[in-house]
């Protein structure tokens, strides 16, 4: 954790408070770790079941979908992901991880499927043809973002109540749904924390609200 | 403006692989087993290296025909092999698509004194080391992943045990020497000083290093995963094994949980014959394909 992270906080809260986990099954773990790491809250990669009920927010990161999500499967984390969403709790899908959240995969079988998009894997081409470029996304602000596209896929269509955060030549790169976030590229090879503490705030709303209801207030 | 194949899309692509396992396969069949059983990715070659090691000769490029059979066959990504400098080799391979290059010692090296200016290509290239100062160098020409060379084809993980444990060696020592001995240090390692200088800012190489040659059991992959690689590359031990898809799966279950001897343990149950080995001091010099390269 950088040395200013501690005295980090917000207009909503403290980052610190906030266990973040990564799915680390295969792929960029260690970079998202960082990332939530840079912007003050804790992160923890995932490797056993029996842990993913007790995070506030999971993030799943690029690597190969079918590795990901067989393993998954097999290691029965697909559940836990599916009740951690259900609780109202922030899912962070890059990459690979857009493609296990999606409702619909085109050409296979959808894995968890939880959000309201459909995907096409692989979309953009071949590795020869993996780019980076300057995205708007309108919610972090104007200063554009840098979009690092690898071998990335897009999301095709959308359902009700998903906000389409980013488009880029008129494919749709960035959504979120209620408590799902997804980006096609992947925010953890750049060092701008924007998005990853976009995330973080929408779990420490989650947060809050928990523990109002548990304290007996209501927030609504 | 979209900048396709920049190096950190390159390394990227590298990063992505971690914690997974790239498999060597030859026939479009043997890639679909593969991506079944978990592969991050492919290698598409004509033989394996076991193969190539007792056929002797010109080891080439494989058959572009091969390499696209094998492209169709599945959606994870596709290596390929071009030899050590033969860089219009390699732009066959990249104009075919293959995702990523292998400068290979395994091939017949056709410069024997320069390698691929892989800075030249939107593809990115991995290559072998036995040190640091060849990892640097390979990575000062623009390769994006390394792997150690170990001794392709052998089934005898004692050569990448040692490339393995000699870059840590040398990375720690980057580490801990005053800043004033490494321009020494650069010379005597041949690596390019900026390198080294960030190699010391890290306490690790810039880019994915993953462990090659020579593995052949799933507490082989443990063994290479606990000594801090960040992936496995197997070779001829997956389809030169008696039951190669539930090698495939217990390698890539292995890699994951590389910590877990229970685990490693569990999955190595009832595997069949591993390929047959080789031992490294029969071999003599001329044979070890890990001395290719410079």
């Amino acid at each position: 954790m950088p040395q200013d992270a501690e005295n980090k906080i917000t207009a909503s809260g403290f980052y610190g408070d906030l266990k973040i986990g990564v799915l680390a099954i295969q792929g960029a773990v260690s970079e998202h770790i960082d990332a939530i790491e840079n912007c003050g809250a804790r992160a923890f990669p995932i490797r056993n079941a029996g842990l993913i009920p007790e995070l506030d927010g999971l993030i799943i990161p690029g690597g190969e979908s079918t590795t990901i999500g067989r393993l998954s499967r097999k290691y029965g984390y697909l559940n836990e992901i599916r009740s951690l969403a259900a609780a109202g709790k922030p899912v962070l899908g890059t990459c690979a991880g857009l493609i296990l959240l999606a409702r619909e995969v085109e050409e296979q079988e959808p894995i968890l499927p939880l959000m309201s998009i459909k995907t096409r894997r692989n979309a953009f081409g071949r590795q020869r043809e993996s780019f980076e470029t300057d995205l708007s996304i309108p919610v972090l602000g104007e200063k554009p973002f840098c979009g690092v596209f690898i071998r990335a896929p897009q999301i095709t269509s959308i359902g009700e109540g998903v906000e389409v955060l980013s488009i880029l030549d008129e494919v749709v790169v960035a959504a979120r749904e209620k408590n799902l976030l997804v980006t096609a590229f992947h925010p953890e090879l750049t060092d701008d924390t924007r998005l990853h503490c976009y995330f973080l705030e929408m779990a420490l709303e989650v947060k809050h609200k928990i523990f109002n209801v548990k304290i007996g207030q209501n927030v609504e | 403006m979209a900048e396709k194949g920049t190096y950190r899309v390159k390394k990227g692509m590298a990063e992505m692989q971690k914690g997974g396992v790239i498999m060597d396969v030859t026939l479009p069949e043997q890639a679909k087993i593969a991506e079944a059983a978990g592969a991050v990715a492919v290698m598409a070659l004509e033989r394996v290296p076991a193969d190539i090691r007792s056929a002797g000769g010109v080891a080439r490029m494989a058959d572009p025909e091969r390499i696209v059979a094998i492209m169709e066959a599945v959606t994870i990504p596709v290596m390929a092999k071009c030899r050590i400098g033969h860089f219009a080799e390699a732009q066959v391979l990249e104009s075919l698509g293959v995702d990523y290059i292998d400068e290979s010692e395994v091939l017949t090296p056709a410069d024997e004194r320069f390698h691929i200016n892989k800075k030249n290509f939107k593809v990115p290239f991995v290559c072998g080391a036995k040190d640091l100062g060849e990892a640097l160098r390979r990575i000062g020409e623009g390769a994006a992943m390394i792997r150690t060379k170990g001794e392709p084809g052998t089934g005898n993980v004692v050569e990448a045990v040692r490339h393995m444990r000699k870059i840590t060696e040398q990375i720690l020592q980057v580490q801990y020497l005053p800043e004033e001995e490494l321009m020494t240090l650069a010379k005597e390692l041949g690596a390019p000083y900026e390198l080294l200088l960030e190699v010391r800012r890290l306490g690790k190489l810039p880019v994915v290093n993953f462990a090659a040659g020579g593995i052949a059991t799933p507490a082989d992959a443990a063994l290479m995963m606990q000594l801090g690689s960040d992936g496995i590359f197997v070779g001829s031990g997956i389809f030169k094994s008696s039951d190669p898809h539930k090698r495939a799966v217990a390698i890539v279950e292995a890699t994951l949980h590389y910590d877990d001897p229970e685990l490693v343990a569990r999955v190595s149950r009832g595997l069949g014959e591993a390929m047959p080995g080789l031992d490294i001091n029969l071999l003599a010099e001329t044979e070890k394909m890990q001395i290719r390269g410079i």
